[in-house]
């Protein structure tokens, strides 16, 4: 099959090569890594008939463009809203475009959102590390972070002009609070900071990156100085450190950790928080551990019939136009 | 001990076993650790292994914190919790210049000469409590006391890989270029992070630990090994 080449031409920092993930490990202190926001890399890969859990590569702020040099390739790009120059186009991600020999795709900073996903109608070259090419961007382990002037392969490399255009974004997902179950150590705070934390907004600040997203409100502090055996943190933890700041700990968190944590952000919400940008501003609201089992599940079900929804080819331009031309013909004769 | 279970979030389950350090505890989290790796609960993802607890982390969407906390207990009641007993590891040292920045430092504030920090630091009795920070950083407790000193107030940057560091009574081999708080004693031509696919990680969870000293001679010739070979 064809392969296509293409070349980094401009990459911004944190632009990096992410598959689903490398569970398994945070007992040798490697946390899982993977996508920012899964949800907007599980639709490239449906939208463009791709099996799940494939490498693609994550676009930070920065933005990145590329040049194909050799083969055409089809490509989808999902997440946030950002700007996608494509053959003289400008047009916005959730899309799905045929990269031709010589031309050049530009992804940038939109209105919205801090990280998209470029997917690949083939497969993305890549280095390995324990099983998976997921990119874990203190150490630069797994498939690697993007560097102007390198060059990507991408195997097996297929145009699919069934799937090309618009890709029907995600509706499902709300607005609102982001939920967080309380704890594990919420009884070292003090009585007001547990009030304020759900009560006060919080701004993202720029300190952001994959291992974390700080935050600037109000102050939460300790009930008392304490020193806290250092233990396990999860992705979505919300560590506050003695300064009685709080920061969301992310895909490529520490694994293990002495600050307390007020609270953990479930799972659907930690991906909708890592849209998020400076300056933007969130409430936290806390939830039961049974009902954050309960959202969870039905963020599940709504995700994969909204995969399976977008998954369905809608036929080429010369199909679609056959289809219309059809249906006109049934009202009209 | 009589454990505690905490819900994190939809999809984990922390088990503490105490609020303080201790050996029992340690002993507690890694018979349980050991049973639910024979056994492990429907539904469970991985288990992380701390000083005093346990976190387990598993999939929402087939089971949830009662059922997996139902699993937990039926390891609990039939675990054995022995002396932690792990592999014995064997990590070489060079504690020469360019290396050991801050041994004289050690040496002054224990009021001991270099040497003697150095042959304290070989005398220690280590095991492998936990892994942390950073992809097969392995926090090892048993520093010698009268070696024992603080963090820095600041941390210092881009420590090499390689490095071996201490504070207070834990000691750890760096596997990346990274800041630290902690002194710089030597540095280990020993890879923890082996690169061998079935066992990718030196040290399990309490393994037992060996520095053995070398020269710098010895050491570049392995670490040229190392890198090149």
């Amino acid at each position: 099959m064809a392969e296509a080449k293409l070349s980094v031409s401009f990459a911004g920092p944190l632009v990096t090569v992410q598959d689903a993930g490398r569970p398994g490990n945070m007992r040798f202190g490697v946390p899982a890594s993977g996508p920012m926001d899964r949800l907007s890399f599980d639709a490239a890969h449906a939208a463009l008939g791709n099996s799940a859990g494939q490498s693609v590569i994550e676009i930070s702020l920065g933005g990145l463009v590329l040049q194909s040099n050799e083969g055409d390739i089809t490509v989808a790009i999902t997440g946030g809203d950002f700007v996608v120059e494509h053959a003289d186009q400008k047009t916005t991600s959730w899309t799905i475009l045929t990269l031709r020999k010589g031309e050049r795709l530009a992804i940038r900073a939109g209105k919205a959102g801090s990280w998209a996903y470029l997917a690949f109608a083939g497969t993305l070259k890549s280095r390995n590390w324990l099983g998976s090419q997921a990119t874990h961007s203190t150490s630069g382990f797994g498939g690697g972070v993007l560097q102007t002037g390198q060059s990507l392969v991408v195997s097996d490399a297929s145009v699919r002009g069934d799937r090309l255009g618009e890709i029907p974004r995600p509706n499902f997902v709300g607005g609102g609070a982001i939920h967080v179950v309380t704890g594990p150590q919420d009884q070292y705070f003090a009585k007001v900071a547990l009030a304020r934390f759900t009560s006060e907004a919080f701004k993202v600040t720029d300190a952001y990156d994959r291992m974390g997203m700080r935050l600037n409100g109000p102050t939460l502090e300790l009930d008392g100085a304490l020193s806290i055996p250092s233990e396990p943190i999860v992705r979505g933890a919300v560590q506050v450190s003695g300064d009685g700041i709080p920061t969301v700990l992310l895909a490529d968190h520490q694994t293990t950790g002495g600050y307390p944590k007020i609270a953990t952000v479930i799972t659907p919400d930690t991906d909708r928080l890592s849209q998020y940008r400076a300056g933007q501003t969130l409430r936290f609201t806390s939830i039961s551990g049974a009902d954050a089992i309960a959202e969870s599940r039905t963020f599940f079900q709504e995700k994969l019939r909204y995969l399976e929804h977008i998954a369905i080819a809608r036929g080429t331009l010369e199909q679609r136009l056959m289809r219309e031309n059809l249906i006109h013909g049934c009202v009209f004769d | 001990m009589t454990p505690q279970f905490t819900a994190i979030a939809d999809h984990a389950l922390l088990v503490t076993f105490s609020d303080e350090i201790s050996k029992e505890a340690h002993a507690s989290v890694i018979a349980l650790d050991n049973a639910i790796s024979i056994n492990p609960p429907k539904g469970m993802i991985e288990a992380v292994p701390a000083l005093v607890n346990l976190l387990v982390a598993f999939d929402p969407a087939e089971t949830d914190h009662v059922e997996i906390e139902l699993g937990l207990r039926l390891n609990l009641e039939s675990m054995i919790i022995q002396d932690i007993t792990g592999v014995p590891r064997s990590v070489q040292v060079c504690y020469e210049a360019p290396f050991a920045q801050d041994l004289e430092a050690v040496a002054t504030a224990t009021g001991l000469s270099t040497d003697a920090v150095i042959n304290a630091h070989l005398d220690g009795s280590f095991h492998v409590l936990m892994y942390g920070f950073a992809p097969g950083y392995a926090y090892l407790s048993g520093v010698p006391e009268q070696i024992q000193v603080p963090r820095k107030a600041a941390a210092v940057r881009d420590v090499t890989a390689g490095s071996v560091i201490i504070a207070g009574q834990q000691c750890l081999v760096t596997t990346l270029t990274m800041p630290t708080g902690w002194s710089i004693i030597g540095c280990s031509p020993t890879a923890i992070l082996t690169g061998d696919e079935d066992h990718p990680f030196l040290f399990d969870v309490g393994d037992s630990v060996a520095f053995e000293r070398i020269d710098l001679a010895t050491f570049d010739r392995l670490d040229r090994d190392r890198t090149h070979g």
